[in-house]
Order: structure tokens, then C-alpha cells, then sequence
């Protein structure tokens, strides 16, 4: 029987540095709560905005694999590898820390603050040599219908990392419905929802909730208003 | 004079290893100290009660797995813990969930 967890949007934790508003699903930095430490592989699921012209000076990460969404706005990013590039909304990111990478987060817009997601996934192997990778998603969205952003295949659709995860992204209009089937035994889900409401096998989800879903393999989705979702198909151990 | 935990880093990269001690050391209850080696780790828990070790990046899979079974044998109650993310994010969780008896798996 499929087991769930309820992390409603109110529940999460919070930072609000001035120029930083964050909110953690999962305990990060300075929030910690020993029962909100993961979903399996998913470790970090944070809501951020950056203001204007504002950002993250050059920091450090190491054996993580870091996925950037962004919402509204954009994101520009430049790292110890060499890389430059500007992510805007349609657009997923995904870096393999490995080994050791240093970069810099900044919102170049002055006129308005960047919203975005950052994931970061454990990885199935430590010590990988360091990788970034951009893709535009866009392209491939189509309404009604889910769109893989993310996979462990370099050939498959969306950015790859290194682990037996899949992302998907769907936007529903009223009334409609999909079904996802989680795509490896022993696989749970993680949806987040951005935007609307949708009933997950019948569990109502409001405005970034996150719900979780493992022991199961698959469940539906219906919008119960116009929404727009994120799935994260992880290893619930690994 | 209340004790400070002691929190041996081990890790390759030099300037991730700085940034990770010194975070660990803002934390008043805490004394962080690094080592890039398995050897100096060995020799640094022979000297030292250590609370936790945390194994930073660089290290390959065959010296983690060797660092791990050799610590615990010198002091099966110390926490042998792998670090994630290389900064502030998972830092202090890591080190809080060891101390609370997460680690060692």
C-alpha cells in the first residue's frame, strides 16, 4: 500500500536574509528540524527570490547534484569551471559539485527580484569530476501533458545527473488529469506544487505544498483549478 | 569551562576544507580541526577523543570505506559521517543528526 507524507506550504522553514527569502521543505542552513530531513535522495527543496541585483557571492559545493529552476526572473551564473550563463524561466540547470566547484548566483535585474528553485540531489556516486549542464524545457511543454526535465541518461530528455532520478513538469488546466508511473522499483515521488491546486489519488495540494509518495507504482493527478507541478522521481534509498 | 565537541574534517580540497572549518567553528560549542589524509586522520583519533569524523571530498571509495573501519576500531563511539554540499547547506544537520546517533551507517 502506498505510503504518503503531507508537507503543507505553511509547514516549511524559512530564512529571510533582506535580500534573500527562502523556504526550505527540508532542513537547510540555519533550519533544522530532525523529522523534515529528506524524501529518499531529495535532500534540499528550496523556494527562493533574490532581489534585484542581489545574489550569492562565490561559495563552495562538493558531492551534491544541484538543479536550478527558475520561476520568474533570472539567474546568472559563473563558476570555478569556466562557465557563464544567464538561466531564465523555462530553462532548468544542473550541476554536478563532485570533486569540489566554487560559483556565484546573482540576479543581474535590478529592477526586479528572481524566483527560483534550488534541488539538490544526493548523489549515487562521491567524487565525480565536476559538470554543468543547461537545458531549455520550454520548448517541449505542451499543456496537459507532463515534460521530463530531468534524468540519469545523457541522451534522454531534460539535464541528467548522477542519479536514478527523474524530474517532470506539468502545467494542467482545469478539470484535467495525468497519471504518472514512478519509473524505477524502489522510487518514491516528490510533487511540488507551484502554482493552483490538484488532487494527488485524492489528497488536496494548495500552492506549494509538497507531497510525498513511495510503496506505489504510480498514482493520478488532477487540477482542481489551472496548476503547475513539479515531480521528483527519486531512490527512497541509495 | 564547558567541553567543546571536537569535529575532525578530512578532505582534499584545500580551500572547501577552510570554508567547512570555518563554519563549524562559529559554532561556539564546537572545535573543528582538518586533515587531507586517511594516515592523519588515523593518527589524529589516536590522539584525541573525537566526537565525529566528517569525510569531506576526495577521498576514494576504497580510503573511505578503509578510513571508516579503521576509526571505529580505535573508538567504535566515534561518528563517522560522510559530508554533502561542500558549504552551510547540510553542514550543520549533518553534524547534529551524528550527535543525536544518526551516524556510522
Amino acid at each position: 500500500m502506498a505510503q504518503t507524507v503531507l508537507h503543507t506550504a505553511d509547514s516549511r522553514g524559512g530564512a529571510d536574509h533582506g535580500w534573500l527569502k527562502s523556504y526550505h521543505s527540508f532542513s537547510f542552513a540555519g533550519y533544522f528540524n530532525p523529522e523534515r530531513v529528506q524524501f529518499g535522495a531529495l535532500r534540499v527543496l528550496n523556494d527562493d527570490s533574490v532581489d534585484g541585483g542581489m545574489g550569492f557571492g562565490d561559495h563552495p559545493h562538493d558531492n551534491m547534484e544541484i538543479i536550478s529552476i527558475p520561476l520568474e526572473g533570472s539567474l546568472q551564473h559563473k563558476d570555478s569551471m569556466g562557465n557563464l550563463a544567464t538561466i531564465e524561466p523555462g530553462e532548468i540547470q544542473a550541476m554536478s559539485a563532485g570533486t569540489g566547484i566554487y560559483h556565484t548566483e546573482y540576479n543581474k535585474d535590478k529592477s526586479k527580484a528572481v524566483k527560483f528553485l534550488q534541488i539538490w540531489i544526493f548523489p549515487n556516486k562521491r567524487n565525480v569530476e565536476p559538470r554543468y549542464d543547461q537545458v531549455k524545457i520550454a520548448d517541449a511543454a505542451q499543456p496537459n501533458q507532463l515534460v521530463q526535465v530531468l534524468s540519469p541518461n545523457a541522451d534522454d530528455a531534460g539535464v541528467w545527473i548522477h542519479q536514478d532520478a527523474w524530474f517532470n513538469m506539468g502545467n494542467l488546466e482545469t478539470g484535467t488529469s495525468v497519471d504518472y508511473q514512478i519509473h524505477k522499483k524502489g522510487n518514491g515521488a516528490y510533487i511540488f506544487l507551484l502554482e493552483g491546486q490538484i488532487e494527488v489519488n485524492g489528497q488536496q495540494l494548495n500552492r506549494r505544498d509538497g507531497y510525498g509518495i513511495w510503496d506505489t507504482e504510480g498514482f493520478s493527478i488532477r487540477a482542481t483549478t489551472d496548476a503547475a507541478f513539479l515531480i521528483m522521481d527519486v531512490p527512497m534509498e541509495f | 569551562m564547558e567541553t567543546k565537541t571536537e569535529i575532525l574534517v578530512v578532505g582534499t580540497n584545500g580551500p572547501i576544507l577552510a570554508t567547512v572549518l570555518r563554519l563549524l567553528n562559529s559554532n561556539e560549542a564546537w572545535n573543528a580541526t582538518g586533515v587531507s589524509a586517511v594516515e592523519e586522520v588515523i593518527s589524529a583519533c589516536e590522539s584525541k577523543p573525537y566526537a565525529v569524523v566528517l569525510i569531506g571530498a576526495g577521498l576514494s571509495d576504497a580510503e573511505e570505506a578503509d578510513l571508516m573501519a579503521r576509526v571505529l576500531q580505535i573508538n567504535p563511539d566515534i561518528h563517522v559521517i560522510p559530508h554533502y554540499g561542500g558549504g552551510s547547506g547540510l553542514l550543520f544537520a549533518e553534524i547534529y543528526l551524528a550527535l543525536a546517533g544518526g551516524a556510522n551507517n
